[in-house]
């Protein structure tokens, strides 16, 4: 086994890693570059605690290696927030109470963040459609679909002055 | 935990096929989403690993009048299921890949790397099926072009001989008055199908059967044709009672097995039940 040198960039900095290439995405995050706000879930690619952006659409970083990543720009939780304030997702499940133990909560904002990328007027249909690979088990989901429609309402939206 | 292994990069198709000519225990990766648990459940351990996500030759989507459509190796599930000739001309393509997995699955995950999984609980095998696509596959020494129904030998076993990767998804324009429809029965929407049904019919001038395709999944080792079941129907008027007796010989037909999820009476049971609903959804669709 040969290791590789790889740059990820994630949340808009550069990375270089020295890596065996069977390091998955959500290793390199956390073990490698130190952003523990990714959750390792069930590794099973079910439970989405582990879910970040690639290029503002979501994955799963227990199912992507780490050398496939490259060249792309990867989020995390960490790189929601703008100049110190957070993301308007993440100000709505903090008004909403969208979490309990916050495991789940990681990968379910970037879920969230992922389907208002794509559809910024989600039905609730679509909003539930949207975290379906993403399984919460104490919030019992309404309070994260009230938060995503909050956001899709424009509750948040950046006073623009 | 993941063995060792070596991990291959090629940059083209001709690297790419190069490369698994040369490297004996060699598997090929794309998403991964199917690849990478079974490699962590340590039930293969390759050698070396080909990376083909970046091979962007084989990343599109094609379609014309004639030759219908073309979906590339490294398409993702996300790409077939937003694009708007699949919408246009395949929606039964469409609505299977909207509940293929999770959102996250599809938007890495490739539809011709769930193919080559053979997992017979995928969800893309039986709709191509119906829709009678073909799968061209390629090595170093040349390319070869067969019916996906051809293509599935056994549990997680293909016709993919050594060297050879699959290049492409070929579906052909569905004729006039043809209607295609897929269902898997499933406790979470985004599972797997416990079994899954899918069947296409084509009616003639007289609104009679010309033509159906019933194609079972997850009702045995590959993806598999109800062949009884569709010569049944062939120049039938088609009504409810001839759907149910349809899902009667299906039913009869399959050999499922027993897993946690069902046992094979059970299987048996809801392949008579979402065939007779399968059928009724392609026929009304054709009828238009």
């Amino acid at each position: 086994m040969e290791k590789r040198l790889i740059t990820l960039n994630v949340n808009g900095i550069d990375y270089e890693l020295y890596i065996n290439p069977k390091t998955l995405l959500v290793e390199a995050i956390r073990d490698y570059i130190g952003l523990t706000g990714t959750k390792r879930g069930c590794d099973t690619v079910s439970c989405g605690a582990c879910t970040v952006m690639i290029d503002g659409m979501s994955v799963k970083s227990c199912a992507v290696l780490a050398v496939q990543a490259e060249g792309y720009k990867i989020t995390t939780v960490e790189g929601l927030e703008k100049d110190g304030k957070l993301a308007p997702v993440q100000e709505a499940f903090l008004d909403e109470g969208a979490y309990q133990c916050g495991f789940c909560t990681a990968g379910m904002l970037m879920s969230a963040q992922a389907l208002l990328n794509e559809n910024p007027n989600p039905t609730e249909w679509e909003i539930r459609e949207g975290i379906e690979g993403n399984i919460c088990r104490c919030t019992g989901y309404n309070s994260i679909v009230r938060a995503i429609q909050a956001v899709a309402k424009g509750k948040y939206m950046e006073v623009k002055s | 935990m993941i063995n060792d292994f070596n991990y291959l990069k090629p940059g083209t198709l001709k690297e790419a096929l190069a490369m698994y000519a040369e490297h004996d225990d060699c598997k090929v990766i794309c998403g991964g989403q199917s690849l990478l648990i079974i490699m962590r459940q340590g039930m293969i351990a390759p050698e070396y690993l080909l990376d083909i996500k970046h091979v962007d030759e084989l990343n599109y989507i094609k379609f014309d009048k004639k030759g219908g459509l073309k979906i590339g190796a490294t398409t993702t599930h996300h790409a077939v299921e937003k694009s708007d000739v699949v919408k246009a001309n395949y929606p039964a393509l469409v609505a299977m890949e909207n509940k293929l997995a999770s959102i996250q699955v599809r938007n890495w995950g490739t539809i011709c790397g769930n193919l080559a999984h053979a997992d017979p609980a995928g969800d893309p095998a039986p709709v191509l099926i119906a829709l009678k696509a073909n799968i061209k596959v390629g090595s170093a020494k040349g390319e070869r072009t067969m019916a996906l129904d051809e293509f599935f030998v056994d549990y997680f076993e293909t016709a993919l001989q050594k060297g050879e990767l699959v290049l492409e998804i070929q579906v052909p324009v569905p004729q006039p008055k043809t209607g295609t429809a897929y269902q898997k029965f499933n406790l979470l929407e985004s599972d797997m199908g416990i079994v899954g049904v899918a069947a296409s019919i084509t009616l003639n001038g007289n609104k009679k059967c010309k033509e159906a395709k019933i194609v079972l999944g997850n009702a045995g080792p590959i993806p598999k044709r109800s062949k009884r079941a569709e010569e049944f129907l062939a120049g039938k008027a088609l009504n409810d009672d001839v759907f149910t007796e349809a899902g009667k010989i299906a039913s009869e037909e399959c050999e499922p097995v027993a897993d946690i999820h069902a046992s094979e009476e059970y299987r048996k049971h809801l392949i008579s039940v979402l065939t007779k609903r399968i059928l009724k959804k392609a026929y009304e669709e054709a009828r238009g």
